[in-house]
């Protein structure tokens, strides 16, 4: 489909800039042709893309691999390539860019022309993330996203707006400068050893690196992306960002932007240092339980939908997180599916929170009630999109907290049954603001002559509908692309556990379990 | 054996997408010929596959039909499959048979309901998750149709979602039934771990090699199992949500939250018995649990007014009765009160929902009475469908409810006081089912005068599946006539191959003689119980007032349920308000927030300190540098 030596990846990255140049072209004041042309931009960019997805990722190795010198002195290389996750990455980027930007079209006004321009670039930033497998291109793309961020926020964004960015950045900055230094650190310590200067990832997860050094490298990354995903104590910056960014800056920040931290964890800490992510993992699980109780307690008292939507993220995200450090194939292929998952459903709530909110220009909860018989287009789409965060079977978000929970439960019983308890709990704040903004009767004058969604906005909403099913239904053509580089990076993080566990603790299970995750039974595969 | 059996879901899958996207474009009688021909397609296909399945030998009416895979990831395997043996044969006949009914009668009560469309594509989702549910051949099948009936049951209670407390009640429902799935999930987690699989057949075989008997592995699995059912099946302590369903329009608590939905668990149970027989703890939790809810929920039934939720306080008591069956090992009694009731607790559901009909929706039977002339086909059949819930010999819950009682006494697991509890708990549902009787029906009319104006005889569409289930809740018990009444039970033999029994040792034996003595007592019980009624609510009905005001305490504790939501409340829901609201305001506002924005000052506190030093003259550098040299090189030499 693709031939051989395409730069297929750096075009699927680049693309958005392209828009940019056009749009530069443009007069400010068409902001019609303006819009448009952004809104074709990521369009085809998600065209392009899509051939990736047909791909052959039965292997783990990396794919339409790039790899130039970029400065040669200090081993620098541009280096492009993905592998099943990455490539899941890009077209969920791929595929909410265009919906994001389509959804700005009547809520942006002003300054059309800065908005749109920034939110193409950080398309582009966001993708290079999920390519780079050079450290240093990698911490450029990871900061050149931060600006676009910043500015869609700071001005595009609601009242406290200031507040918000400037609490961002400075959690983001922090995270970002601890990771620089373990990059550097990791960079010598790799010279030390081999003699070469390089900053390829591949290059630099081939020597074993000492134990006590793995600590503290995997600590500053950590950190870094703790913060990004966010896992509890790092996730105050998460509601303030969400409530104050526009629509579409809010859909992005949750649906890819929070992924990074998560994928930082996959691409990274586990491989570079699988022996500290072994050492780190009780405490990582300990957060991310906390994570989902705490968020959605949390989510449960907040009177504003979107921070409620904000913080139902921390516990969706705790899924993540538990089901990646269970080390085993169904919990991370679970986690990574839950990271695609929240993209959608969050990214599909955002959308929705940020319709009414045009209508209405507010979001207090009490300020709703009875727009099932105002609205009722918007009402489905909203009850499907609630049960699919709740993950109800049938919907995307049972298969991923299934598979996450599964695998949390094979590895540690107590933190399976404790994270569980984070799905009844889904249940109790999602339903109760369901109840309050779509039941009952109308109480409020202003909302008897609101207008139900028109076409473009069921048009934006209605692919991430179809996915919700998708995915719920049939996941496995998703579960099955992910599933060699999983199994790969299982077996890595555990070689170390297996040297020195030899002596399986609970033989009843492990008689039955043994060699679950590295030698799949055949007929299962494709 | 051919199927296909994925028939059966589809047809109302079919209905459901049709009349859920286009219905509000159709006219209603389009909609009704959609919805209850989807219903009724199913059911003539599961009495071709249920006949099909019964021409093969016992040994052979196994029939799987693998339609995908659904989730595959390392070993775990859940393939989208279907399961046909005799159970699940049982339960699609019953739930198509008793869904179509009452999909036809739907369409009368339902009539002039602005939101017909939705109403019919709830109603056939329903179908198709409790399609999934029963055909499920592995767990995780099972499972979104466990989840999907609970979607449903949400949507239907809350179906007028305009009045608060429908909203709250379908809301209730859907969070008390996740906390029973919460042990439901932790059980698969559990089964798979041990098992290395979650399809049920595989794990029935695989159980007593893989589990030790009395095995605290076994005993878990099956409790957290049996968690799920107390949830979907309304037993203590998660029960609480059956009665607010009533909110709901009456024939979907007849079909739901009496003859199908509600009764899921029971069906699990049965499902799984290979696993149960291996747990006598669990076995011994599932019978006690069944025996004390039975008796428990009828004696709250006997102090409430609201025709709908006697019913549902009596459902609750059934659901009893079947546990405690399935408790002592007599799965197949169980699941023949399953289908017995879901004839006549649909029936008497239906019967009050045409009550209802000709009253304008009265539901306080003390603005009733006298109804039984005014109304006589609900009155006839409605008697049929309490005479059989009472036990009365000759109808189908006399054979049902004997066959649990008689094992509750008998069976190995079985225990004489579980029996007395049993019979117990039959007289106070004769009473009270009497007593429904009465005051609807006999006595001086107390009609409101609006209702008295409207009142009149519910519709043929209405009426007609009323007879034919009358009928059913008659003759339904003819297929399980026990060996001592000259039957040959073949509803027991039917299931036989499908359900495991409970490994004795040395048979107990118990005389023929003995079985007809009990079984005359608990009909004598039964008796005392419709005398008693009929004492208090026909002869002297003043004289249930001056008894209540004399036991003024107890029927206040009676008539309000025992104050378990309050105690909920208390224990649970407040204190979580309390503390996520406690957390939210101090953790997360002050604490945690507190320290990020102290940081930032920190950071422009420090900011502001430095650029003292940052005066712009090359001199002031030089000195800075120089102090930081002598420092340094002063460290180097003698540090």
């Amino acid at each position: 489909m693709i031939p051989d030596g395409f730069p297929i990846l750096s075009l699927v990255a680049y693309l958005p800039i392209l828009g940019v140049l056009l749009i530069l072209l443009i007069d400010k004041e068409k902001t019609d042709a303006i819009k448009l042309v952004a809104l074709i931009t990521a369009a085809i960019n998600f065209i392009i893309s899509l051939p990736l997805y047909f791909g052959n990722w039965s292997t783990a190795d990396f794919q339409y691999v790039e790899h130039f010198n970029w400065i040669p002195e200090i081993g620098v290389s541009y280096y492009f390539g993905i592998d099943g996750i990455s490539m899941l990455m890009v077209l969920l980027t791929t595929f909410l860019t265009p919906l994001a930007i389509w959804s700005s079209f009547s809520s942006i006004q002003e300054k059309v022309k800065g908005y749109m321009i920034s939110f193409l670039v950080l398309e582009t930033g966001m993708i290079g993330v999920f390519m780079a497998l050079d450290m240093v291109l990698f911490f450029v793309f990871w900061e050149a996203m931060l600006f676009p961020m910043y500015f869609i926020i700071g001005i595009w964004g609601g009242p406290r707006r200031i507040y918000a960015t400037i609490k961002f950045v400075l959690y983001t900055m922090f995270g970002s400068a601890l990771m620089l230094v373990a990059i550097l650190y990791l960079y010598f310590l790799n010279f030390e050893y081999t003699g070469v200067y390089t900053f390829n990832l591949i290059e630099l997860g081939q020597f074993p690196i000492p134990t006590n050094m793995q600590l503290w490298m995997f600590a500053a990354f950590a950190l870094a992306f703790a913060i990004k995903v966010p896992m509890f104590p790092f996730h105050t910056w998460l509601p303030d960002a969400h409530v104050e960014a526009p629509t579409a800056g809010s859909v992005i920040l949750a649906a890819v932007l929070l992924k990074m931290g998560t994928y930082g964890f996959l691409r990274f800490c586990l491989p570079l240092f699988p022996n500290a992510a072994y050492e780190f993992a009780p405490a990582i699980s300990i957060l991310a339980i906390i994570g989902i109780i705490y968020g959605a307690m949390m989510a449960f008292v907040q009177k504003d939908v979107k921070s409620l939507v904000a913080y139902s993220s921390v516990s969706h995200l705790g899924f993540v997180m538990l089901g990646i450090f269970a080390f085993n194939i169904q919990g991370m292929e679970g986690g990574i599916l839950q990271m695609i998952n929240h993209g959608i459903s969050t990214g599909a709530l955002f959308l929705l929170v940020g319709m009414i909110y045009e209508r209405r220009h507010t979001r207090m909860i009490e300020d709703f009630g009875g727009l099932a018989k105002v609205v009722p287009a918007f009402s489905v789409m909203f009850m499907i999109i609630t049960l699919s965060s709740i993950g109800l079977p049938g919907t995307n978000g049972f298969v991923g907290e299934f598979l996450v929970l599964l695998g949390t439960f094979k590895s540690n019983i107590t933190y399976a049954v404790l994270a569980a308890t984070g799905v009844i709990l889904a249940a109790v704040y999602m339903l109760w603001m369901f109840q309050r903004v779509v039941f009952g009767k109308v109480k409020h004058e202003e909302n008897e002559n609101l207008k139900d969604l028109n076409l473009r906005e069921k048009l934006v909403l209605i692919p991430l509908i179809a996915l919700v099913f998708y995915i719920g239904i049939y996941p496995k053509p998703i579960l099955s692309r992910m599933e060699s580089s999983v199994q790969n990076l299982v077996s890595t993080v555990n070689q170390k556990f297996r040297v020195e566990n030899s002596q399986p603790e609970h033989i009843e299970i492990e008689a039955v379990d043994a060699d679950i995750d590295l030698e799949p039974k055949g007929e299962y595969h494709e | 054996m051919n199927g296909p059996v994925w028939l059966v879901p589809f047809f109302p899958l079919v209905g459901f997408i049709i009349n859920g996207l286009f219905g509000k474009y159709l006219n209603r009688m389009m909609v009704t010929l959609i919805a209850c021909g989807a219903a009724g397609l199913s059911f003539i296909w599961s009495v071709i596959l249920f006949f099909r399945l019964s021409a093969l030998p016992p040994d052979a009416r196994i029939y799987v039909e693998k339609l995908f895979d659904w989730i595959v990831a390392g070993r775990f395997y859940a393939p989208a499959e279907f399961h046909l043996d005799p159970l699940s044969a049982v339960m699609i006949l019953v739930v198509s048979g008793v869904g179509f009914l009452i999909h036809v009668y739907s369409h009368g009560y339902m009539g002039h309901d602005q939101s017909y469309a939705r109403y019919f594509s709830y109603l056939n989702l329903f179908m198709f998750s409790m399609f999934l549910l029963v055909l499920g051949s592995n767990l995780l099948v099972m499972f979104i149709g466990w989840e999907g009936v609970g979607l449903c049951s949400y949507l239907l209670i809350g179906f007028w979602f305009e009045k608060k407390s429908a909203s709250d009640a379908g809301k209730k429902a859907f969070i008390v039934n996740r906390i029973g799935d919460f042990g439901f999930l932790l059980g698969i987690f559990l089964t798979f771990v041990t098992f290395g699989t979650i399809n049920m057949q595989e794990i029935s075989i695989q159980a007593p090699e893989l589990l030790a008997m009395g095995g605290g592995l076994a005993t878990a699995i099956t409790l957290l199992f049996f968690m799920g059912a107390t949830g979907k099946s309304a037993q203590i302590p998660l029960y609480i949500w059956l009665p607010d369903a009533m909110e709901g329009p009456t024939p979907v608590s007849a079909l739901i939250h009496a003859a199908t939905m509600v009764t899921a668990g029971v069906y699990m149970v049965a499902r799984l018995s290979a696993l149960f027989v291996m747990a006598p703890v669990s076995m011994g939790v599932v019978a006690i649990i069944g025996a004390v809810t039975a008796i428990f929920a009828a004696t709250i039934a006997i102090t409430q007014f609201d025709i709908k939720r006697v019913l549902a306080y009596s459902t609750i008591s059934q659901l009893g009765y079947m546990f405690l069956a399935c408790g002592v090992g007599a799965f197949s009694a169980g699941i023949f009160h399953l289908m017995t009731h879901a004839f006549f607790k649909a029936l008497l559901f239906m019967c009050a929902g045409s009550v209802m009909h000709a009253l304008s929706n009265e539901q306080d039977m003390r603005y009733m009475g006298g109804l039984k002339n005014k109304i006589p086909k609900t009155f006839i059949t409605m008697l049929i469908g309490t005479l059989a819930i009472s036990g009365i010999p000759g109808l189908s819950g006399f054979f049902s409810k004997d066959e649990i009682l008689w094992y509750a006494f008998s069976a190995a697991r079985g225990h004489w006081l579980l029996w007395l509890i049993g019979a117990v708990a039959a007289g106070i549902t004769a009473f009270y089912m009497f007593r429904l009787i009465f005051m609807t029906f006999f006595g001086k009319e107390r009609l409101k005068s609006e209702a008295r104006h409207h009142l009149h005889e519910s519709p043929p569409v209405m009426t007609i599946p009323l007879m034919i289930l009358a009928v059913l809740s008659i003759i339904g018990g003819y297929v399980g006539i026990p060996h001592v009444l000259g039957g040959h039970n073949n509803f027991a033999q039917f299931l036989d191959p499908v359900i495991a029994k409970v490994p004795t040792h040395g048979d107990v034996h118990h005389s023929a003689a003995l079985e007809i003595i009990l079984m005359i007592i608990s009909v004598i019980i039964a008796l005392t119980g419709i005398f008693v009624a009929y004492r208090l609510y026909v002869v002297d009905p003043k004289l249930p007032v001056r008894i209540g005001e004399r036991f003024a305490q107890l029927r206040t504790v009676l008539y309000n349920k025992y104050y378990v939501d309050e105690i909920y409340g208390f224990l649970f829901v407040k204190p979580f308000i309390k503390l996520s609201e406690l957390l939210y305001n101090v953790a997360d506002k002050v604490f945690i927030d507190g320290t990020v924005n102290l940081t930032g000052y920190g950071a422009v506190w420090t900011g502001e300190v430095i650029k003292w030093f940052q005066t712009g003259y090359l001199r002031n550098y030089i000195v800075t540098f120089m102090v930081g040299v002598v420092i340094l090189v002063g460290y180097i030499l003698f540090g």
